[in-house]
């Protein structure tokens, strides 16, 4: 997942920087991540792992790096698992 | 020797936001007003209110009172802002917009001695600090810059291409945003504060505008070089989701309120006046006072609810780097920014002639010009895209 993820922040982020060059804990907003990428990421996400991200996770520090974003969509795949 | 003010009696250790209000009212009145005309007329910086501002301690009023402030809270400032605004926008504007910088430094400033020693300054010294956000060549975004800070050694080197810095030449400090490094992102901003000593202003753009002309927010070429220290240690991102947005917001939609307050206000007069001409008979316009003061509720009603939002989230990082709460601010500044053209025209058809005319006690032509400013700060097209996006993914906004 976490490859998945780093391919879509690589895609959508329109970051300053090569996603290699950056750790999973690394702060995507410091590497470039505009709020208005950061919804293009979202979007992207959501389409891309079939969910949806409650406005409880919709605030600055869900997208602030790549492994935030591997633990909201962690805790979004569990919460609906039972119901699949 | 001066005499000591009420205020100065009054406060002792902390703040009463009734004195605060009531020192405020009489600036407004006796300083503010009777020069707001000239100010307008001759586009030049209030002078008169800013000393005036100055002599009470009110440009150190958001300062906490352990630095030297007075300790008031983002209400007391608000209602300052509409209170100054019902006599002179441009006075009230600049009033907000250096409450807005201070407030940045109040609330991002806590690592840094240097940082914490220079707002005990503006409070002991009455600084008055401006802003450098926009820059020419990146399309009105302040979330984006080309110019960005060089380090040499402790010392940091700025020079930025400066689109608009109100009142940049009577400033005492600016803060500027830039890339954090030459080599970071356009959108890896930091806010650095340049202070007048290290700091030189080239004008390259005048101000002669419709309204808020006392304002003088002339473009220039700002070159400075100060202490490492002295770029705040946070992201602008960050500074901004937290602080400069939702204050920015709240202080100018005051401003805006008060403008609209004064135009309601000079309408009722009118109409009194023109109904004691003709006792018992409804004059011509009374319908469309009704319609503006219906306007003003709302618009009150609006700003108060999202200051006691930005009030109870202020401490809560969670809360204001929420979407929706991004959302609720912006909207606040287009309800604003349109409810203040809205009720301003409405006055003025309430005073006909009379009101389009300068040189009446009715005068509403100013308001009109000043209120055409709100859309524009930060244009209104900006915002709705930003929340258009948001909205994309917002489930409850």
């Amino acid at each position: 997942m976490r490859d998945e993820i780093r391919q879509i922040v690589q895609q959508h982020g329109r970051l300053g920087v090569e996603m290699s060059s950056l750790s999973d804990v690394a702060d995507l907003y410091d590497a470039g991540l505009s709020s208005h990428a950061s919804i293009t990421l979202m979007l992207a996400l959501e389409e891309h792992f079939d969910l949806e991200f409650p406005e409880r996770l919709l605030r600055r520090r869900t997208f602030e790096s790549v492994a935030a974003i591997q633990l909201a969509i962690e805790e979004l795949s569990s919460l609906r698992a039972p119901s699949r | 020797m001066a005499i000591p003010s009420g205020l100065e009696v009054a406060l002792g250790a902390s703040l009463h936001p009734g004195d605060l209000a009531q020192v405020v009212r009489r600036i407004a009145d006796e300083v503010a007003g009777p020069a707001a005309a000239e100010v307008d007329l001759e586009a030049r910086f209030p002078e008169q209110s800013l000393t005036a501002l100055k002599s009470e301690r009110l440009l150190g009023a958001l300062v906490p009172v352990s630095l030297g402030g007075l300790g008031a809270t983002i209400s007391d400032i608000a209602n300052a802002c509409e209170t100054l605004a019902q006599r002179c926008a441009s006075t009230a504007l600049i009033y907000a917009m250096h409450q807005i910088q201070v407030h940045c430094l109040v609330r991002h400033s806590h690592h840094s001695t240097l940082l914490r020693q220079y707002l005990t300054r503006i409070a002991e010294q009455q600084l008055l600090l401006a802003s450098a956000t926009t820059e020419t060549g990146v399309g009105g975004d302040v979330r984006t810059s080309r110019c960005s800070v060089t380090l040499d050694g402790n010392t940091f080197l700025l020079d930025k291409n400066a689109g608009v810095i109100s009142y940049g030449v009577n400033a005492d400090g600016i803060l500027a945003t830039a890339r954090r490094t030459p080599e970071a992102a356009s959108g890896d901003q930091v806010l650095v504060l340049c202070t007048s000593d290290g700091t030189s202003l080239e004008r390259t753009a005048t101000w002669d505008t419709l309204g808020f002309r006392g304002t003088c927010s002339e473009g220039y070429q700002l070159r400075s070089r100060g202490p490492a220290e002295h770029v705040l240690p946070e992201s602008f991102a960050l500074i901004s989701a937290l602080t400069m947005l939702p204050t920015s917001h709240v202080l100018w939609t005051s401003v805006w309120l008060g403008i609209a307050t004064d135009a309601v206000n000079r309408a009722r007069a009118y109409l009194r006046s023109e109904s004691r001409k003709e006792p018992g008979h409804l004059p011509a316009g009374a319908l469309r006072l009704a319609e503006a003061v219906s306007a003003l509720q709302t618009m009150r009603a609006t700003l108060r609810d999202a200051l006691q939002e930005y009030e109870r989230a202020m401490e809560d990082p969670e809360a204001l780097s929420a979407m929706g709460f991004a959302l609720r601010m912006n909207n606040l500044k287009l309800a604003g920014a349109r409810l203040v053209v809205e009720i301003v025209s409405e006055t003025m058809r309430v005073t006909g002639i009379t009101g389009y005319r300068r040189d009446s006690r009715y005068s509403v032509e100013r308001h009109l010009r000043d209120a055409y400013g709100a859309g524009l700060m930060i244009s209104d097209d900006r915002i709705y895209g930003a929340n258009a996006a948001m909205l994309l993914v917002a489930k409850d906004a």
